[in-house]
């Protein structure tokens, strides 16, 4: 900790997360408006400018871009941590278990994750969510079925290092049923490098729901998450009206580059390679 | 090596079944392309003919046979919007994908390897931090934001480049090309500009890295110590060494452009494959998903298994392992 805190750019990067997930979580008690509630919109301020009455302008609603903001980023963050906590515990867990259960379940789980990591994200997503439609759940579903891979590979890949280590063969040898090798065992010991992956992977993930969302294959109207905002604003940037797809890009970019600013000193950190001596 | 090839194309077909068959039955359970074809008054009749027009009026597992049967002929069935075959639409997008693919890929090369070098090999330079710096800002800015705001600079604001579509086109050996003309250029700057953005990162960081972890090794050492000058040991010893590990990725990006050329020719509204499937997704246009689909997945594995024979010809010490 003392380390991380020491590197001003990663001490900053933690910093405007902290901000970031404190304002999705209190969003509805600091925000200026409750942006979804109908009667509270005013139609004869739409489209406003940044300043006055409204700090970051109104949209075509006449909604207060901040409020829209803090609401859209807990739906974004939201997503994303949920996408990624499932898929990190399905893909820790099947990858923990190839690397220790081994001969044919490992040969075709990993064949699988080499054939879904050949393809590129987004167009796993868009498949499945072509196939499945919109929604909150579905997008998480889609996100876990194109994030698992990535957990799985790289804990079967810490799990071997572990698996030879002495305290395996200590907890083997003492008798432990292989469920609670596995889980207390293996998993604790091979979740470094998940952690890393882990938040490069939640990056990842909210910036594909966006662009998922953007492309109006993402999440509902009624939930719109960063994303749909900046799609909402895009007629309008035509017209220099930028503030209504500006802000929340802004928002967007902010938050991905705190996670991956974190997520960069993290793996510097873990990565024995790199140990600065 | 022909063993492994062979396996490898097995493995494609496989994978080729088992999309067609997912994506085919999702879609199905979609929605009706009907109701979205036929004009929103037409009677019952009306519609049913529709219905049997396209072949809809069957039982879906019979349609997956049909549809299977013509794939296997080379048929990927027709489109419900065009009224043509799905293949050939898609075909017909095809060059406006892959040159915007291809200059994307040329501009995050030509500037991505040379800053990446100079990263590496400065380390401690504000000009190197400041690169660098711009490269993680470049992984975090989303795509299809970055376009919209070189839409809103250099079309809006200051006017400079057109926004949208695509520029003239000439036809070059039977495909119709737009960048071999200054005005198509034009159109395809930012677009492809936008395309190049995440990939310029990626291919910075990684030959900054590639350059830092050989710069250290033996051989290096013993070029400069054989006096060979730095011009040599940079541009033949080093560059050789760091190039083999790019060349996979880069071939592997190249995929993953033509992937993010969806959203990018979305927001350009720049007439190639994946504008054509989004609005197919929203038309419930199966037969061009599906056939889009294919024909993407089979072009990336054919990247992949070519980028894998590449890369143990360029590199004596790599064999793939024939498996068991």
């Amino acid at each position: 900790m003392k380390e991380f805190l020491s590197n001003r750019i990663a001490a900053t990067g933690l910093a405007m997360l902290m901000v970031v997930i404190a304002i999705a979580l209190f969003a509805p008690w600091i925000s200026p408006q409750n942006p979804y509630d109908l009667g509270k919109l005013d139609l004869m301020d739409s489209r406003l400018e940044p300043g006055g009455k409204y700090l970051l302008g109104t949209d075509g609603q006449g909604r207060d871009m901040l409020s829209a903001i803090f609401y859209g980023l807990r739906v974004s963050l939201l997503v994303g941590a949920a996408s990624g906590v499932i898929a990190l515990t399905l893909g820790g867990l099947l990858g923990v278990l190839a690397a220790y259960v081994g001969g044919r379940f490992e040969s075709i789980l990993m064949r699988i994750v080499d054939i879904q990591l050949g393809f590129p994200a987004i167009l796993v997503a868009l498949i499945l969510i072509a196939v499945l439609g919109k929604g909150v759940d579905k997008i998480i579903f889609a996100l876990v079925c194109v994030q698992w891979a990535y957990y799985a590979r790289t804990a079967r890949s810490a799990a071997l290092v572990e698996r030879g280590k002495e305290y395996m063969e200590a907890a083997r040898g003492l008798g432990l049923s292989r469920t609670r090798i596995v889980l207390k065992h293996l998993l604790p010991n091979a979740s470094p490098p998940l952690i890393v992956v882990g938040t490069v992977q939640v990056a990842h993930a909210i910036a594909l729901e966006a662009t998922l969302s953007f492309l109006g294959l993402g999440l509902p109207a009624t939930e719109p998450s960063l994303g749909l905002l900046i799609a909402n604003g895009y007629e309008y940037l035509l017209s220099g009206k930028y503030w209504i797809s500006m802000y929340p890009g802004v928002a967007l970019l902010l938050t991905i580059l705190a996670i991956n600013l974190v997520g960069d000193q993290l793996r510097d950190q873990l990565n024995p390679r790199l140990s600065r001596a | 090596m022909t063993v492994y090839v062979l396996r490898r194309l097995a493995q494609t077909l496989l994978v080729l079944f088992v999309t067609s068959g997912l994506v085919f039955g999702g879609l199905y359970l979609v929605g009706d392309p009907v109701e979205i074809l036929v004009n929103p008054q037409a009677d019952q009749e009306e519609r049913a003919r529709t219905a049997a027009a396209l072949g809809l009026d069957k039982p879906v597992l019979e349609q997956y046979g049909l549809f299977l049967k013509g794939m296997f002929a080379g048929d990927l069935g027709k489109s419900f919007v065009f009224g043509r075959p799905a293949l050939e639409v898609i075909l017909e997008r095809m060059p406006a994908t892959l040159e915007l693919a291809f200059l994307a890929m040329l501009m995050s090369v030509g500037l991505g390897i040379p800053l990446g070098l100079y990263a590496g090999l400065y380390p401690d330079r504000k000009t190197s931090k400041a690169i660098m710096a711009g490269s993680i800002l470049g992984f975090s800015l989303p795509t299809f934001w970055v376009g919209l705001l070189l839409i809103m600079v250099f079309a809006v604001q200051l006017g400079w480049l057109p926004s949208t579509g695509r520029g003239p086109t000439e036809n070059v050996f039977g495909f119709s090309i737009s960048i071999f003309s200054v005005e198509g250029l034009r159109y395809a700057f930012l677009p492809s500009l936008n395309l190049a953005l995440f990939k310029l990162s990626l291919i910075i960081r990684l030959t900054r890295a590639q350059v830092r972890e050989q710069a250290l090794l033996d051989y290096i050492r013993f070029a400069r110590a054989k006096g060979l000058p730095r011009s040599r040991v940079i541009g033949v010893h080093l560059l050789k060494n760091i190039l083999i590990p790019l060349v996979t990725v880069i071939g592997l990006e190249l995929g993953s452009v033509i992937a993010f050329a969806i959203v990018t020719e979305s927001i350009f509204a720049w007439p190639g494959m994946g504008k054509l499937v989004i609005d197919s997704i929203f038309q419930l246009d199966r037969p061009v998903v599906v056939a889009y689909l294919l024909v993407v997945v089979f072009m990336f594995i054919m990247i992949n298994l070519v980028v894998d024979v590449l890369y143990s010809a360029l590199d004596p010490r790599v064999r793939i392992a024939e498996a068991k």
